[in-house]
C-alpha cells in the first residue's frame, strides 16, 4: 500500500538551517547535511532544502552545500530557491538533488516547469506554492511569491491546476496563515487543491503534532506532508510521530 | 567494473553515488564497447520512454542484447525496468528490448471507483517477494521502497515481486542474469541499497 510520506524540510540561509514563523523572526537550527541525516535516519521520508533568501538575495542556489548534504543521503532529495533556468535545475541535479522545486520563478515565466520536465522528467519538477487565505478564506487563497514578500493576484487553484498541466509532478503547498505557529495545517485549503489535481500534493505550514498531520492526511487530502521546527528542536522525530500515526490508522513506512 | 549507460534520460548522479558508496566501480558510457566489455550493466532512467529511442541510435540496445546472451549481469531502473518489455504505451513507436512479454501503460485514472492519482509517487511495499530472487535477497517481507513513475510494467512470469496501485505491477522483475526494478533503489533507505548491495555482489 502506497503510504503518506513525512517530509522534513531544511530552510537554509547561508549555509545554516534557519527556521522562521510566518516567514520572519528566524533562528538558527544547525548544520544541513547533519540534520538531513539525522532525519533520514530517523524515518523521514524525504527530505527538503529551501535556500530561502535566493529569490530574494538574486544569488545562486548554494550548490556546495546541497552537494554535502547529498553525498550520502540515500531518500529522496529536493532543492529550491533560486532556481530560474533548466541550467540552474541542471546544476542542482548535478550537485545531487533528485526533484526541484520552483516557486517564483514559475509564476514569473510559467514555460520554466516543462523545460525542466523535459530534460529531467516531471517527477523531478515540484511546484511550490505560497498560499494566504483572502478575506473570502479559502475561495480566495493568492498566491504569493519571493519568500512570502509579494502577492501575485493569482487564486492558489488556479495556479496549481496550470501547473499541473504545465508538466509538474508534485504540488508543494505552504500555508503562509499557518507556517510556523505549530496549530495545524490549513486542511481545508490543502483538500480544495488536492481535489483539483491529479498529481500528488504536499501539505506545509503549521505542523505541531501527529493529530495536526492525521488530519491533513485525512481531512486534508494530502499525499504528504512537510514539516520543520518540529524536528529540528526534537520536539518530535519522524520515528515517534510515524508510530503515533499508525496508531491513528494512517499508513506509512515505518524505519528499521 | 559496472557499465552505467547514459542515454540522457534524466539523473545519474545517484545510482553512480549509491553504486559507489557500495564499493562498486563504475562507469558511465555510451559506448556499445564499453558494455559489451563490462561485468555488469546498469541501465537507470527517470523520465521519458521515448528517450530509450537513443539506446538503438547509439547501438546500445544491440550491445545489451549480445552482453545478456553471454550471460552479463544487467540491471535496469525505473524506464530501464519498462524497456526489457516489450514497449510502453507512453511511446508505441519505440520498441523496447522485448527480453520480457507484454506492454507498459499508463496508470488507469481511476480505480475501483475512486480517483488514483498519478504519478504513483512515494513509499510502497513489495509483496509476493519470490524467494530465489538473488537481486531481492534479504529484503524484508514488505519492505518499502520509493516509486515515482506514472507508466508500470505487467506482473508476468518472471515478476520477483509485485507492488500494489491502481491493480497489481510489476515492482522488480528477475530471470537468470536480467533484473530490472520499477522503483529507485538508490532512493530507497537501506531496502533500496540491499537490493543494489545484492547486485553489486554477484
Amino acid at each position: 500500500m502506497l503510504t503518506k510520506r513525512i517530509i522534513a524540510c531544511l530552510d537554509v540561509r547561508g549555509g545554516r538551517v534557519v527556521k522562521g514563523i510566518q516567514f520572519v523572526d528566524i533562528i538558527d537550527a544547525g548544520d544541513p547535511a547533519e540534520l538531513a541525516h539525522r532525519h533520514a535516519a530517523a524515518g523521514a521520508d524525504e527530505i527538503v532544502l529551501l535556500d530561502i533568501t535566493a529569490t530574494h538575495e538574486g544569488r545562486g542556489t548554494l550548490l556546495d552545500t546541497v552537494k554535502r548534504t547529498a553525498a550520502s543521503l540515500f531518500v529522496p532529495f529536493t532543492v529550491g530557491g533560486g532556481i530560474r533556468s533548466a541550467e540552474d535545475a541542471a546544476a542542482v541535479f548535478d550537485a545531487g538533488a533528485d526533484k526541484v522545486s520552483i516557486n517564483s520563478s514559475a509564476i514569473a515565466r510559467p514555460e520554466l516547469i516543462g523545460e525542466i520536465g523535459g530534460s529531467f522528467g516531471a517527477q523531478a519538477v515540484i511546484v511550490a506554492i505560497d498560499a494566504r487565505r483572502g478575506t473570502a478564506g479559502v475561495e480566495d487563497a493568492e498566491v504569493y511569491v519571493s519568500g512570502g514578500r509579494k502577492p501575485t493576484g493569482r487564486k492558489v487553484v488556479d495556479w496549481a491546476r496550470e501547473a499541473e498541466q504545465r508538466g509538474a509532478g508534485e504540488i508543494l503547498l505552504t500555508s503562509m496563515d499557518t507556517d510556523g505557529m505549530r496549530n495545524g495545517f490549513d486542511c481545508e485549503l490543502t483538500a480544495r487543491v488536492s481535489e483539483a489535481v491529479q498529481i500528488p500534493v504536499i501539505a506545509s505550514g503549521g505542523a505541531g503534532s501527529a493529530a495536526h498531520f492525521a488530519e491533513v492526511f485525512g481531512r486534508g487530502k494530502a499525499d504528504a506532508a512537510l514539516a520543520a521546527s518540529i524536528f529540528h528542536f526534537g520536539v518530535t522525530d519522524s520515528r515517534e510521530l510515524k508510530a503515533e500515526l499508525q496508531q491513528a490508522g494512517v499508513s506509512v513506512r515505518l524505519p528499521c | 567494473m559496472i557499465a552505467v549507460i547514459d542515454y540522457k534520460a534524466g539523473n545519474l548522479t545517484s545510482v553512480v553515488k549509491a553504486l559507489t558508496y557500495l564499493g562498486a566501480e563504475t562507469q558511465v558510457t555510451q559506448d556499445p564497447k564499453v558494455v559489451r566489455s563490462a561485468s555488469k550493466v546498469v541501465l537507470p532512467g527517470v523520465g521519458h520512454f521515448q528517450a530509450t529511442q537513443l539506446l538503438t541510435d547509439l547501438g546500445l540496445t544491440e550491445a545489451v542484447r549480445e552482453s545478456v546472451a553471454k550471460g552479463t549481469w544487467f540491471l535496469g531502473v525505473c524506464v530501464g525496468l519498462q524497456w526489457l518489455f516489450e514497449g510502453s504505451t507512453e511511446a508505441p513507436d519505440v520498441a523496447g528490448l522485448g527480453h520480457f512479454a507484454g506492454m507498459c501503460e499508463r496508470f488507469p485514472a481511476s480505480f475501483e471507483g475512486s480517483e488514483l492519482k498519478s504519478p504513483h509517487v512515494g513509499w510502497n511495499s513489495l509483496e509476493d517477494v519470490r524467494q530465489d530472487s538473488k537481486l531481492l535477497r534479504g529484503v524484508q517481507v514488505r519492505g518499502f521502497v520509493y516509486y515515482t513513475h506514472s507508466w508500470r510494467a505487467p506482473v508476468v512470469n518472471s515478476t520477483a515481486a509485485v507492488t500494489s496501485y491502481g491493480g497489481p505491477f510489476t515492482g522488480a522483475v528477475e530471470r537468470d542474469n536480467v533484473m530490472g526494478v520499477q522503483f529507485h533503489p538508490e532512493k530507497s533507505s537501506s531496502v533500496g541499497l540491499q537490493v543494489l548491495k545484492n547486485f553489486v555482489e554477484l
